[in-house]
């Protein structure tokens, strides 16, 4: 099967800093630039850059958009205003997890939605299947690169202004505008830039200019698990309720939205299993799909640079998922102690609120 | 983190990328610049045990980076004498140095013929040049 890799307008920037590139969701990503550690520990210690622009953005407009997509993703959008923004769930009936994404309130009766790359036309195909007069569900993916910009010293280094978790405004890195939003996906200090595809390599050129270290999905991967941020994919799927992924904080059960009915009967029995994180107590490095041997499965394991053990996310029974509990991770063949830890795995030391 | 491109001549070669060196019966395995530098920064080596045999062209172990796991592919027979312990605690030195502190294992050399199925480091050279 002949496919063509789509590439983000940053291509050619990350080919000549060195970058090895690798297939992703149908995009020629850069996975690492000079080695997954170095990236990692930059992110941690000062602050690291990353070309997420094949991130779907799409949409959603018009004077419903609000009632339609408060019937459609789990969390709550009254509790937010203009500015702010929320990690959410698109849901199914059954309380599956058809992708886990960031809705911005960009106004009143104006969404913007950032979803994961491999989902973006299931998303958007979701959305417009259910959309009715009074909301217009647009992907514009296409216009926009993405440059998520992370680390205790990132904002410092873009002489950005401090600003509180989740807010965004419209703003700029030098003289290059963007919209400039306090997220990321690392645990740590940090913003994305959503950028005019014309402007991005003005934007990149002028986040590296300022001593940002260029940082690959190699890096992205290991710090979205040591703490313990969910992949669509691999640790929550469609097929996954939002409840047992230990999601339910972001799932507003008081209010009307797909699955709510199944999500609270799950919540009210008790899920059966539950989407744990866990380290290694021997040296080994769990991976996606390793059983483990008292009942479950591993959905993400990596090696953690800050704690320089095996970490990962899986499935446990729940009767195994409490912080302390001795679990075995079936490494090829060979059985490896491990036990539940206390989310998340690693905690950056200035954490706010 | 790792040095620069280097295939020593005093060397045999495996094409699944992995050398060993020949002295007095005994034979030092390990892996190449080339397969460092693919796997990236190493973060485990799962060795064998000592007294066990490892088999010409099957695993005897793996190495793995974050993203990667590899076998370790024997280039030749026999008994393992010694496990680089170095290298379980540390395994990033097999990207510092290859060929010197980043040995793999040392065996006793159950069929000293084994050797002459090799390649030698120019004809190596050539066959990672083609990768």
């Amino acid at each position: 099967m002949a496919t063509t890799l789509l590439r983000t307008p940053l291509y050619d920037r990350h080919v000549s800093l060195g970058a090895k590139m690798v297939p992703f969701a149908g995009w020629e990503m850069p996975v690492q630039y000079d080695g997954v550690i170095q990236e990692h520990r930059a992110v941690r210690a000062d602050a690291g850059a990353f070309d997420v622009s094949h991130m779907g953005e799409l949409e959603v407009e018009g004077p419903r958009a609000h009632k339609f997509l408060q019937g459609l993703l789990a969390n709550d959008l009254d509790r937010i205003e203009p500015g702010q923004a929320q990690y959410t769930l698109l849901t199914n009936e059954q309380g599956g997890i058809v992708d886990d994404l960031i809705a911005y309130r960009l106004g009143e009766r104006r969404y913007l939605l950032v979803v994961n790359a491999a989902n973006r036309d299931a998303d958007f195909r979701w959305l417009k299947e259910r959309e009715g007069p009074g909301s217009d569900v647009r992907d514009i993916s296409d216009e926009y690169a993405l440059i998520a910009v992370q680390g205790p010293r990132s904002l410092e280094r873009l002489e950005l202004p401090a600003a509180p978790a989740f807010s965004f405004a419209e703003g700029a890195v030098g003289s290059v505008p963007c919209m400039v939003a306090r997220t990321g996906y690392t645990g740590e200090l940090g913003v994305e830039l959503l950028v005019m595809n014309e402007d991005a390599l003005r934007l990149w050129d002028e986040v590296m200019a300022r001593g940002v270290h260029p940082c690959g999905l190699g890096a992205r991967d290991t710090l979205r698990l040591e703490v313990c941020y969910p992949l669509h994919g691999n640790d929550i799927t469609p097929e996954t309720d939002a409840i047992s992924a230990a999601l339910g904080w972001v799932c507003a059960l008081d209010k009307d939205f797909t699955g709510v009915r199944e999500l609270r009967a799950i919540k009210e029995r008790g899920p059966e299993r539950r989407l744990s994180a866990f380290v290694m107590e021997e040296r080994a490095i769990p991976r996606q799909g390793m059983a483990i041997v008292e009942g479950g499965e591993v959905t993400s394991g990596t090696h953690s640079p800050m704690l320089e053990r095996g970490i990962g996310l899986g499935y446990v029974t729940a009767d195994r998922a409490a912080p302390g509990t001795a679990i075995t991770i079936d490494v090829r063949g060979r059985p490896r102690a491990a036990r539940i830890a206390k989310k998340p795995i690693y905690r950056r030391k200035d954490k706010e609120g | 983190m790792a040095g620069t491109e280097s295939y020593p001549t005093d060397l045999r070669y495996h094409r699944e990328h992995d050398w060993v060196r020949i002295a007095d019966g005994e034979a030092t395995l390990g892996i190449t610049w080339f397969a460092q530098d693919s796997l990236g920064e190493l973060v485990h080596y799962e060795p064998p045990e000592a007294g066990t045999t490892v088999t010409k062209d099957a695993s005897y172990g793996e190495v793995e980076s974050v993203k990667a796991v590899s076998d370790l592919i024997a280039p030749v027979s026999g008994e393992v004498l010694e496990v680089n312990a170095k290298v379980v605690d540390a395994p990033e030195t097999v990207n510092e140095d290859p060929y010197g502190d980043g040995w793999l294992v040392r065996i006793a050399l159950s069929d000293s013929s084994e050797i002459e199925t090799l390649m030698e480091a120019a004809e190596y050279e050539r066959f990672v040049a083609d990768q």
